[in-house]
């Protein structure tokens, strides 16, 4: 057992749990006062109930036994056999809870798309029923499945949480439908202060999101604390200048996109590039995103606060480029000294890594996108997804928690 | 006795209150009210979206004169708020039947 490792999956996973409140604040302030305390329930709500399904059966289904592809079983369901004595250290119950923070933040990102019209009792039903249904055969994949076993690479969840999110919010909005009034009536953000200190917090939880999933205190970890941060003040910057020059304005809110944007796009990189790479990685998804998010008014689905245009999109570009920039230097060497993965392109590689990327996301999307359409289709044909015209016109704080978020203001 | 009602850019408030307060007038109220004029509203750009908000801040203020102040409060009020911009705002006088001081219950123009 090392100390240092179980102290830095501790701290990390403390930093992964601040990032779900991050988000609602991120989410809430680009909400109207009529509905951010149903944003900030809709993530917080998240909190509540997927660390109790992570632990009772959850963490068991995405991780044991390491050698089936598909799907794992209940052998340490209820927390069963995570010693904490001896060699383990406690190491194992430390990555659980770590993992944990994880499963509880990949619904929590779906709640901006479903934003100002989605019944809290069908997200109260949706939210662990995803977690199964659709988070965990996709992390058992992507971490110890079929497509780990390939060699696609996804070190810190682009494709297992921000594509994954990103595609089943799309899923989801196409069965809510779109909000009264949009896109011809405006629903610009209430407040632009939340929604830089959420931003804030993101940055500063990704540090234990990224560098945490080396699950060691080691080089890899470094790496991927430095990536962090240099992608997302690359990406932060190229969706500014792209605004300054295309519409004439620096804003906040393109500072705060382009900052997660490139949080998203270096996670599945972050331990496996090294160098420049994360500032060409943060600049490409900050352009990129900055054009996806204009995509919905074009293609007509209502993805309000746009976790299609930065999750999926970032979370894809991100993934891709590692067939491009993957590092050699860091991947873990088999017990023969072959390499693990295949180089990327950059580093003497040919296509066969990009093309695993491509496989993995793919398969990714496909699942999400299906498992989450049924999911909306049987909510919709039973307890129904929608509020009532009414609430949506009045504000989801009043109709569905009866609790206001601004006294004495309310004219937005 | 008589309401003067008026509308101004919010930045002006401070220099209103303190010519009207150099001209004699002991008491106001303020609120904070959005609205618009021949100004319209302003645009904001969010991810590259363009919202009109067509209601945009501003400040009311309401004070109760006797009828020979009308004029001069008018005037000190309208050189106070002016830029010359276009969005200063309005001003208008009504007539107020009854006023009383609750205080004291003193009534007229005693409870100005």
């Amino acid at each position: 057992m090392d100390s240092g490792n179980v102290a830095w999956v501790l701290v990390s996973a403390a930093l992964v749990l601040f990032m779900t409140p991050g988000l609602a604040f991120f989410y809430g302030g680009m909400d109207r006062t009529r509905n951010v305390l149903n944003m900030l329930m809709m993530n917080f709500y998240c909190l509540l109930v997927v660390p109790l399904v992570w632990v009772i059966v959850g963490y068991s289904l995405a991780q044991v036994p390491f050698d089936n592809g598909w799907i794992g079983n209940f052998d340490a369901a209820f927390l069963k056999d995570l010693a904490i004595s001896g060699d383990d250290g406690g190491m194992t119950l430390a990555t659980v809870a770590f993992l944990g923070m994880f499963a509880a933040i990949t619904p929590a990102l779906i709640s901006g798309a479903v934003a100002d019209r989605m019944k809290f009792s069908a997200w109260a039903i949706f939210v662990p029923v995803w977690s199964l249904l659709v988070y965990v055969p996709v992390f058992k994949w992507i971490y110890g499945g079929w497509l780990a076993e390939r060699g696609s690479i996804d070190f810190a969840g682009g494709t297992a949480i921000h594509v994954n999110a990103g595609i089943a919010a799309l899923a989801a909005v196409l069965v809510l439908g779109k909000r009264k009034g949009w896109p011809h009536e405006g629903h610009p953000p209430h407040s632009m202060p939340l929604v830089m200190i959420g931003t804030g917090i993101l940055w500063f939880g990704w540090f234990g999101f990224n560098a945490g999933s080396a699950l060691a205190a080691n080089g890899q970890a470094v790496q991927a604390f430095m990536n962090t941060f240099l992608a997302a003040a690359a990406a932060g910057l190229a969706w500014v200048l792209v605004e300054w020059i295309r519409d004439g304005h620096p804003t906040n809110l393109g500072a705060a996109s382009g900052i997660v944007a490139g949080l998203v796009a270096v996670t599945p990189a972050a331990g496996y590039v090294s160098g420049m790479a994360p500032i060409f990685i943060g600049l490409i998804a900050g352009v990129v995103c900055c054009y996806a998010v204009k995509l919905k008014t074009k293609a007509g689905y209502d993805d309000a606060l746009d976790v299609v245009g930065v999750h999926f999109v970032g979370g894809l570009v991100g993934s891709l480029l590692i067939g491009f920039f993957a590092n050699p230097e860091f991947f873990g060497l088999t017990d023969d000294g072959s390499l693990k993965f295949a180089e990327g392109i950059f580093y003497g590689g040919d296509v066969s890594l990009l093309l695993e990327q491509a496989l993995a996301n793919g398969a990714a999307i496909v699942w999400s996108l299906v498992v989450t359409l049924v999911i909306m289709i049987v909510l919709k044909k039973t307890i129904g997804v929608r509020v009532d015209d009414e609430a949506e016109r009045t504000g989801l704080d009043l109709a569905l928690h009866a609790e206001t978020a601004y006294h004495g203001g309310g004219l937005h | 006795m008589k309401l003067i009602t008026a509308i101004i850019k919010p930045f002006k408030l401070d220099d209103v209150k303190t010519a009207l307060r150099g001209a004699g007038v002991e008491g106001m109220t303020v609120s904070e009210v959005r609205g618009f004029g021949r100004q319209g509203g302003h645009t904001e750009t969010y991810r590259g979206t363009e919202y009109q908000i067509d209601f945009v801040p501003k400040v009311r203020l309401e004070i109760v004169v006797d009828d020979g102040a009308v004029d001069s409060v008018t005037e000190t009020l309208a050189e106070a708020a002016r830029t010359g911009k276009i969005g200063d705002g309005k001003i208008w006088v009504t007539t107020v039947e009854s006023l009383v001081r609750i205080r004291t219950g003193e009534s007229g123009s005693e409870a100005i």
